[in-house]
Parts: structure tokens; C-alpha cells; sequence
């Protein structure tokens, strides 16, 4: 029965609104006071019938929730007969709630389409060797599971035989399809857009990319701030309160009218609904942009960042070193390069890889007598000829002549940013290479954008040549650089600034941050859906366009101001009506309760606004990038 | 012990959460500090010991204070 009444809970909301066009219709329509009243009361009875049992409810597990002083204010109002208060204040309630719950699901859909995304089932393979459609709850770790185009890949897994191309914007927010072949890792929520393959099942469930993503997401649209804790610990008290309020006008003045209206008025209703709003709104317009936030916590904070400490390698530049400027000083070339690719072949260094990739394909020698020497190079005999690969030290070391030409060279390369390799044969210097990582595109411009957002101090820290860190800050406008720095030199230097009071975020790749990441007052990890970055840091920015940092700062802003609004406008109608009842004599149940309904909307309709945001000067960005 | 996650259709008011905190908490079997009431995900997450209850105890206790069960999942805590 409770159950029923409350399922019909629409309809009824329905009835009432006709009932009381019918009772209005005869009054004024036909002159007939008893239609009026009859239609009002009936409307009353029903319509108070769903909001009573939830107050019962409530009452049973001693919640003194907002049903119970509407109900006991309707009831009042008809024992006074007031009939037209006790119908409407009814009505509008229920009509209330049902915007409400329209409303928030639209604010809660980002997420919701977020979570959609998700696999639900998976063909697997069975004793037979056949496959059939099982729930992706019951693939375990180790399945073979075979996916065809169009499908969602249901696991994180290894590919095992057949090869396609995957659109991966799931979890890397790149929509360009990725080729994948046997041995290819697949993450779960991506689609094969052709081709069929079967794959090996490394994790399922939650332990996946997209598992670990929708978990956080889902956690964090929940979470709660200082401010909201309190707000909760205040409304458990305040409701009770009014009660008491309710009944205290009773016995001093006797006015049934003025206590029941106190309960009316005394609704928190958009008080304890301004900020979750704001809240899931944001959190949800991150979501869509490839811009995870952990909670309302969060964005309290990082609205408020001072400083933004960046790693270099990974995240302002591209993190794939390459040769960016060389010069030439023998005549052979073409020999010199080859024995270079030769001695470079043997090593695993970084820059050797530059250097190989830009020789490009040449003839290699044998190779002996390698000698790797620390902090300086290698010194090798390459077909017969004494062939040394490293840096200036090294040349030094080996008695290379130097000359006047040569310095300025190495000063020039050098102050372009450039890490150098020098190759000498036979103690004369042959090639000069500069290599440098690259820049990320838009960079420059959107660390412009996050000053005009108010961030006082943009500051590298990176384990390069203080040379090469100066170089990349110049050229980007960065405040501060400091080079030479191990890992726990770059959580020194948080701290240090945390001290200084100030807040502190700290952007990195993750995967040797993750001190700085945890100790940051907001950790940004970037372009990767990395397990470590997802659990230590704050936010996680889904793939490596820069434009997302920004994007995230912005919104947090907007949804921190879009939080104290609600805050504002709530607590403002409560004193605004309680003041209204005091001072002027328009004021009843039914003006409490529309204005009550009308302020949950309004705080609903400003958290909506944070769904559509997007930064204003984004395609002024997107040219600059370009020129 | 085992560990729930209920969906519930779109909750509207928080002090639904209130209710549903309560009514949960108070059954036997239930891990009282586990019990979280996500208001914008619209779910319940709860630990409960199968010996003493059943996830179908828990979701009459909530679809009887009028919020009905979309779907639950019940994992080996």
C-alpha cells in the first residue's frame, strides 16, 4: 500500500493540480463555495498522503527530514480550515521534488553517460573452444575472449591473434585509432572500429583503466568538502530546530497560522542541495573534457593555487628527444656517421636514440674496445680508428682541439636548449649534434592562459642541465627554473613553498613523481591513465594536450564561485522569508513554499550553467598553437 | 563478509540519504561503518556478514522507505 501510493506519486501530483483548477473554477467560475472546498480537501488528502509515509518513514529510523514539518503544517493548515493553503503548499511541494529529480538528472548526465560507456558483456571462451556471450561480471582474469568491429573491448588485456584498429578516446581522449597486433595491450571501454580479435583477459571489473576512471569519477561526485560536511552536521540540527521554533510561536501566541507557516519557511530545502549540485556538475563537465577531479575538495583547493610546479620531460615537453640542430666539421661524413650509429647501436642512453634516429640508415662497423666513461661519453675503436661519442669533459679529456669557431658553436647550441653530442675520430673533432626535447604545441599559450587565471608562479623542476631548464623557461615565460633536481630535491622544494603558505600544485607524468604528486596540496597527473597517477594524485588529465590543465583550472573556479552562490542564495532566501514573516503581513505558507521551490530550481539552473562552460579565448588558443 | 553495491533509482532529496543511512545501519549483519549513501551516484555501498542477513533484506529495507532497487551486485569482501 505505502509503496503503491508512493509509486503513483507523479499522478497524483497530477490530480491535485486539477482538483485545485476545478475548486478555483467553482468559486470564482460558479459562485459554489462547497465545490471549492470539497476539491481542495480532496486535493489536500491525496496529495499529503505520499509525503506523510515518507515522514513516517523517516520518523521511524528518527530523521526529522523536511515531510515531517510539511506534513505537520498541512495538517495544521486543514484543522484550521484553510483549505486553499493546505491544498496548494501540497501540491507545490510534490510538484517541487518533481522538478527536482528532473533537473538533477540532467546535471548528474555527464557522468552518467561516463558510466554508460562501460562494457556489459563479452563473448568468452568456453571448454569447447566456443564462444558465447557471457555478463562481463563473470570474466575472470586469464579468459580468452574474442572481440569483432563495433564492439567494446570488455577487459584490459593482451592482444592474441587477429589485428584491428582501436579508438581509445575512452581512456586517452585521442580519437585517432590506434593499430593493434598480437601482443598489443587493449583497455576496456575502447571500441574496435575494424578487424576481429581475440585477447587474453589481464584485468577485469574495477581493476581496469576504465573501471579505475568511473570509480573515481563516481567517488568523487560524492565526496565532501569541509564546508558541506558542515552544512550536513548544521541541517541535522536545523530541521529538528524548526520544529521546535514551529512550536514555540504556538505557545507564546497561540496562532496556529504563524507556527505552521514558521515550519514552512524553516524548509533548508536549496541548502542542502546548493552544493552536491554545483558539485556533480563540475565534476561532470570534467569528465566529458578529459579532465578528472577527485572531489569537491579538489576544486576548493585548486581554485585557490598559487604556484604550479611542472616536471619537464613528459609534460611541457613531449618527452622523445631528438636531434635538433648538428654541424659539420671533416669532410667524410657519410663514413663518420656510420661509425657514430655504430658506437651509439651499443648504447641504451636516451640521446643515443636521438642520435640513431636522425643517422637514419648507414653502414655499420665493428665495434671493440668500448670503454663507457661516467659523466662523459664513449671512447671506442670503430674499424681500426679511435672513435669518442659524449660531451665537452670528454673531448677535453681526450686532448680535442677546441677552436675559437667550435666554442661559439657549443655556446649557441647550448643556449638553444640543447643537450650536446660531440664525436671525435682519431682526436679530431668531426660532428657537433644539438638534441633537445620538444616542446608540447600550445604550451607557451596556455601557460599565458593560466596566469590570466591568477596563478602567481609558474616554476620547472627537472633532473636536466640548468642550461637546458633556463633555455625551456625562457622561451615559455615561466617565473622560476631549477635544474639538477633527483626527485626528492623537486618534494624539498614543495615543501619548502608550502611552508611559505602557499598552495601548491604540482604537474607531473606520474611515473617518477609520485612524491611530489602525494605531497602537492593539488597533484596533477598528465597524459596517462597510469594506476599510481589515478590513486596519488587530485587530478588526472587524460591525455597530454595542455589545453586540459587549463581547462581545469577554470572550472574548478567556476564551480568553487558556482558552490558559495548556492550557499548564498539558499541561506538568503531563509532570512529573506523569516524577515519577510516578521516585518510585513503578505507573507504565508503557500508565498514560503513557492519561493522555497523556486529557490531549489534556481540552484539547480546556476549548477546547470557549469556544464556548458568551456574557456572563452579556447579558439584564440587553438590559431595560436597553429602559428 | 560480503560487499554490496546497490543502485538506486535517481535520488532528489538528500535527506533521503539520511533515511536510507539509517534504515541500513540498522539491520543485523550490517557492517555499521561501511554503510556510504552516494547521493549523486545514486548508490548504497555497504559490507554485510551473509551469515546473519541477505542483500535481499537489504534492499526491502530500502525499497520500503520508497526508493526503489535498480540492480545489485554483490562481491566476496
Amino acid at each position: 500500500m505505502q509503496r503503491a501510493i508512493l509509486d503513483m506519486k507523479n499522478l497524483i501530483t497530477l490530480i491535485s493540480a486539477t482538483l485545485i483548477i476545478l475548486g478555483f473554477y467553482g468559486r470564482f467560475g460558479l459562485g459554489n463555495m462547497f465545490v471549492f472546498d470539497l476539491s481542495l480537501i480532496i486535493a489536500t488528502v491525496i496529495g499529503i498522503a505520499p509525503i506523510a509515509i515518507q515522514a513516517y518513514q523517516a520518523l521511524k529510523v528518527k530523521v526529522i527530514s523536511i515531510d515531517v514539518l510539511v506534513t505537520i503544517a498541512v495538517i495544521g493548515a486543514l484543522l484550521i480550515q484553510n483549505y486553499e493553503e493546505s491544498a496548494i503548499v501540497t501540491f507545490l511541494f510534490l510538484f517541487g521534488s518533481y522538478l527536482e529529480q528532473r533537473t538533477l538528472k540532467r546535471t548528474r548526465s555527464a557522468i552518467k553517460e561516463l558510466t554508460e560507456m562501460a562494457p556489459e558483456s563479452a563473448l568468452k571462451q568456453n571448454a569447447a573452444g566456443e564462444f558465447e556471450e557471457v555478463d562481463v561480471d563473470d570474466v575472470d582474469e586469464g579468459d580468452v575472449l574474442l572481440v569483432k568491429t563495433g564492439a567494446k573491448i570488455p577487459v584490459d588485456g593482451t592482444v592474441l591473434t587477429g589485428e584491428g584498429h582501436i579508438n581509445e578516446a575512452s581512456i586517452t581522449g585521442e580519437s585517432v585509432p590506434v593499430s593493434k597486433m598480437n601482443g598489443s595491450e587493449v583497455f576496456a571501454g575502447t571500441i574496435l572500429e575494424n578487424g576481429t580479435i581475440q585477447i587474453k583477459a589481464d584485468r577485469v571489473g574495477e581493476d581496469t583503466t576504465f573501471g579505475q576512471i568511473i570509480e573515481l569519477v563516481e567517488e568523487a561526485q560524492d565526496s565532501k568538502s569541509e564546508a558541506e560536511r558542515f552544512i550536513d552536521r548544521f541541517s541535522k540540527y536545523y530541521t529538528p530546530a524548526v520544529l521546535v521554533l514551529g512550536v514555540i510561536v504556538w505557545l507564546f501566541t497561540n496562532n496556529v497560522e504563524l507556527a505552521i507557516t514558521v515550519l514552512v519557511l524553516g524548509c533548508p530545502g536549496a541548502l542542502v542541495i546548493g552544493v552536491p549540485v554545483s558539485n556533480v556538475a563540475g565534476i561532470g563537465n570534467g569528465a566529458r573534457n578529459g579532465v578528472l577531479l577527485k572531489g569537491s575538495e579538489v576544486i576548493n583547493d585548486f581554485s585557490k593555487v598559487d604556484t604550479i610546479l611542472f616536471d619537464k620531460t613528459g609534460t611541457l615537453t613531449i618527452g622523445n628527444p631528438e636531434v635538433a640542430e648538428k654541424k659539420f666539421y671533416g669532410d667524410d661524413m657519410d663514413e663518420v656517421l656510420g661509425y657514430l650509429a655504430s658506437v651509439e647501436r651499443e648504447s641504451d642512453h636516451p640521446l643515443a636514440k636521438a642520435v640513431l634516429q636522425d643517422i637514419g640508415p648507414t653502414t655499420f662497423s665493428d665495434v671493440d674496445e668500448t670503454e663507457v666513461v661516467k659523466g662523459g661519453g664513449i671512447i671506442a675503436k670503430v674499424a681500426g680508428r679511435r672513435v669518442a661519442v659524449g660531451n665537452v669533459a670528454l673531448m677535453e679529456k681526450e686532448n680535442v682541439e677546441l677552436n675559437e669557431t667550435v666554442r661559439k658553436d657549443l655556446k649557441r647550441f647550448e643556449k638553444n636548449g640543447n643537450s650536446l653530442v660531440l664525436t671525435a675520430v682519431d682526436g679530431v673533432l668531426q660532428v657537433l649534434m644539438g638534441i633537445r626535447d620538444q616542446i608540447r604545441p600550445g604550451v607557451k599559450a596556455e601557460l599565458q592562459n593560466l596566469k590570466k587565471l591568477g596563478v602567481k608562479n609558474l616554476v620547472v623542476l627537472s633532473g636536466d642541465n640548468q642550461g637546458t631548464v633556463d633555455a625551456v623557461a625562457s622561451e615559455l615565460g615561466l617565473t622560476e627554473a631549477y635544474g639538477h633536481m633527483l626527485p626528492e630535491d623537486k618534494s624539498a622544494h614543495l615543501e619548502k613553498l608550502q611552508s611559505e603558505g602557499q598552495i601548491v600544485a604540482f604537474v607531473g607524468d606520474g611515473v617518477n613523481d609520485s612524491p611530489s604528486l602525494a605531497l602537492a596540496d593539488i597533484g596533477i597527473a598528465m597524459g596517462t591513465g597510469t594506476d599510481v597517477a589515478i590513486e596519488t594524485s587530485d587530478v588526472v588529465l587524460v591525455n597530454s594536450d595542455f589545453s586540459r590543465l587549463t581547462h581545469a583550472l577554470g572550472l574548478t573556479k567556476v564551480t568553487a564561485r558556482n558552490m558559495k552562490q548556492n550557499i548564498t542564495i539558499a541561506v538568503g532566501v531563509v532570512l529573506i522569508l523569516l524577515a519577510a514573516l516578521l516585518f510585513s503581513n503578505w507573507m504565508n505558507m503557500t508565498i514560503g513554499m513557492l519561493v522555497h521551490e523556486l529557490s531549489i530550481l534556481v540552484v539547480i539552473f546556476n549548477a546547470m550553467r557549469l556544464m556548458i562552460y568551456r574557456r572563452r579565448n579556447r579558439n584564440v588558443n587553438a590559431n595560436a598553437t597553429v602559428g | 563478509m560480503q560487499k554490496a553495491t546497490i543502485q538506486l533509482e535517481t535520488l532528489s532529496c538528500p535527506s533521503c540519504l539520511q533515511k536510507i543511512d539509517s534504515a541500513v545501519k540498522g539491520l543485523d549483519g550490517v557492517e555499521k561503518d561501511s554503510v556510504k549513501v552516494m547521493f549523486n551516484a545514486s548508490k548504497v555501498k555497504v559490507n554485510f556478514d551473509e551469515a546473519v542477513t541477505t542483500i535481499e533484506n537489504i534492499e526491502n529495507a530500502i525499497e520500503n522507505l520508497g526508493y526503489p532497487v535498480v540492480k545489485s551486485k554483490v562481491k566476496v569482501a
